[in-house]
């Protein structure tokens, strides 16, 4: 600090100008989505708002549902306790909660408080923020699962996946259904107006789906046209494709085609993503009269 | 110089909303360098001009050039050379002041020292604390180091002492100088007319999407419209001579001249000749001193208004008093 240092009306020393760090090393995009992850996670764990609506509502979830069912489901000789054929379907919730309801949500109150303006004022590889939000969502879906699994386990005795096959279906449809509901959620902040209407438009979407999509009622009991639409979506495929990990397999019998469809599923949810993506590159928004 | 060697040149610019230009065929050149401020009332048109500046909003017609660039085609290389204080506070997640500054750090290939940053806007005691938690005065100023973190050439500043104390705002305007300083050009929209007349070299009024007025500080307060008041109070001896005819208002570009109760005032465009002729006219008749002799400038903001107010202001001025000379 030398030559410019010098002291104004106000004593503040103003700093030295040549004192500008060197360019930086390495990838543009690599910086900036590293920051903004960082940005990401920090935001999500100490926003307790947040951590309460995402994390804490299918662990609500679970606990009423395996507390309110008694009974049990026979296919064939197999008999399952009811609750545990809707864990399956709770833990494909919870990770909708957190990427489909946490990511529009969060994208349309950044878009409300200024962020989405800031960073698209800085010359940031846009990628960097989806990317970002796509880490988030892992991390937090990982978390997320991790206790639901736990719960489910240790409460309710939910039987681990028995196989390594069983263990590579949990895994691939975990992380298709996430990126198929946070690509889902970043195309739906784009519909949404204002940030007073993010939860009043994600919500409700999110709820009827868990009724249609096997969550809160099996699919035996869903009329076929609520099927139908429910099957346009990705919960429904990630519930179903999860129960194949959980449940005996003679229970496929007990879903509409009389069996897991995890091909289909597949597919359903493999085409989200590729919807969901095509829909963000068209339609978010980083300028403009919406961002404020 | 060439015109690409001006970091903003502005020509003819539109923007039109429904039936109604917010932006009405505004020029403006911004020079290398200069604290420019642009000044006008709310809803004149200073925040869409700034938002096509910087490639926030599209043109409806118009040469609009920023740092050699069409702002609306919005390159990364070319934001990395921008700096953009928006007129609304922002609000941050949840993260401390230091952890803000050092994320939009990252995302500049040659950004500012982020301690420096935080320091230069006074929040090195508040660095630890979450932005969330920060005063109103605070969060602008955190907003200034997040514009200006990635160590811009240009630096858009939509109002930004806005809601800041007497202290802040002082902070402010030394950060404003500290780019200045570095050669940093500064586009600087205020409603204080202070801010501008301490921070800027030229200026310019935007009043209804046009420039009314642009110049540099002491041309904008001695523009020909403007009017000096020239007032003294007339000795006992003189309160029965006539005042010369050169002093008459048809003469001299006088708007205005009387005498209310021994007290005379002038208002002229030509305030040299009228101190000449009023001092020769009172040593004609042997007065040697003119008591309380004033020559008064308009204040910027007097001339802010009358430029604002237009024809109104200047007809409600005109009041009728009791004794008008001739």
């Amino acid at each position: 600090m030398s030559g410019m240092q010098d002291v104004r009306t106000t004593g503040i020393p103003v700093m030295d100008p040549s004192a500008v760090e060197p360019r930086r090393p390495g990838s543009p995009l690599w910086r900036a989505t590293v920051a903004l992850t960082k940005a990401e996670l920090r935001n999500f764990f100490r926003n307790k708002m947040q951590l309460t609506f995402v994390l804490l509502f299918p662990i609500l979830l679970l606990v009423v549902f395996a507390s309110l069912f008694s009974g049990s489901v026979k296919v064939g000789d197999e008999t399952v306790p009811l609750k545990q054929l809707m864990m399956a379907g709770i833990i494909a919730a919870g990770v909708m909660s957190t990427g489909f309801q946490g990511v529009a949500i969060d994208i349309v109150l950044e878009r409300d408080k200024g962020m989405i303006r800031r960073l698209a004022t800085a010359p940031m590889p846009r990628a960097a923020y989806f990317i970002a939000k796509i880490v988030r969502v892992l991390v937090t879906t990982f978390v997320e699962v991790a206790i639901l699994l736990s719960i489910s386990v240790f409460a309710y005795h939910l039987p681990l996946p028995g196989t390594g096959a069983r263990w590579l279906t949990f895994g691939w449809v975990i992380l298709l259904g996430t990126f198929a509901c946070t690509l889902m959620g970043m195309a739906w902040a784009g519909v949404i107006p204002s940030g007073p209407a993010a939860t009043p438009m994600t919500t409700p979407i999110f709820l009827v789906l868990q009724f249609i999509s096997g969550v809160f009622i099996t699919l035996s009991d869903t009329p076929k046209w609520m099927l139908f639409v429910g099957e346009l979506f990705p919960l429904k495929w990630m519930a179903q494709g999860l129960r194949s990990v959980f449940l005996p397999d003679v229970m496929k019998y007990g879903e509409p085609r009389h069996s897991w469809e995890l091909a289909t599923g597949a597919i359903v949810m493999g085409a989200w993503v590729v919807f969901g993506t095509f829909v963000t590159w068209r339609t978010f928004k980083w300028r403009g009269p919406k961002v404020i | 110089m060439t015109p690409t060697d001006q970091p903003i040149v502005v020509r003819d610019l539109c923007k039109r909303y429904g039936d109604r230009n917010v932006v009405d065929h505004l020029d403006l050149t911004i020079e290398p360098g200069e604290v420019f401020g642009f000044l006008g009332p709310n809803g004149a048109g200073k925040t869409t001009t700034i938002d096509i500046l910087t490639g926030r909003r599209p043109r409806t017609s118009g040469d609009v050039e920023v740092l050699g660039h069409d702002p609306w085609r919005d390159a990364a290389a070319w934001r990395a050379r921008i700096g953009v204080v928006p007129q609304r506070t922002g609000e941050y997640p949840v993260l401390t002041v230091r952890e803000v500054v050092s994320m939009f750090a990252a995302l500049y290939p040659r950004p500012l020292p982020v301690d420096e940053v935080i320091d230069m806007v006074g929040l090195t005691k508040k660095a630890k604390d979450l932005a969330a938690n920060l005063s109103g005065g605070q969060k602008r100023r955190l907003d200034v180091a997040v514009g200006v973190v990635g160590n811009p050439e240009l630096i858009f500043l939509d109002e930004p002492t806005t809601g800041l104390d007497p202290v802040a705002r002082r902070e402010a305007w030394d950060l404003v100088r500290f780019f200045a300083d570095r050669g940093t050009t500064t586009l600087l929209t205020t409603h204080y007319l202070d801010e501008v007349e301490a921070l800027s070299q030229r200026a310019g009024i935007i009043v209804g999407g046009s420039l009314v007025e642009i110049g540099t500080m002491s041309e904008l307060a001695s523009r020909e419209h403007v009017v000096t008041t020239i007032s003294c109070s007339i000795p006992e001896t003189l309160r029965d001579v006539t005042l010369p005819a050169q002093l008459d208002p048809h003469q001299l570009s006088i708007d205005d001249a009387r005498i209310t109760k021994g007290q005379l005032r002038i208002e002229t465009h030509d305030p040299c000749q009228v101190t000449y002729e009023l001092l020769s006219w009172a040593r004609q008749y042997g007065a040697r001193e003119l008591p309380d002799f004033r020559v008064v400038q308009p204040s910027l903001e007097e001339v802010y208004l009358r430029l604002v107010h237009g024809a109104d202001t200047r007809a409600k001025e005109m009041a009728p008093t009791d004794e008008v000379v001739q």
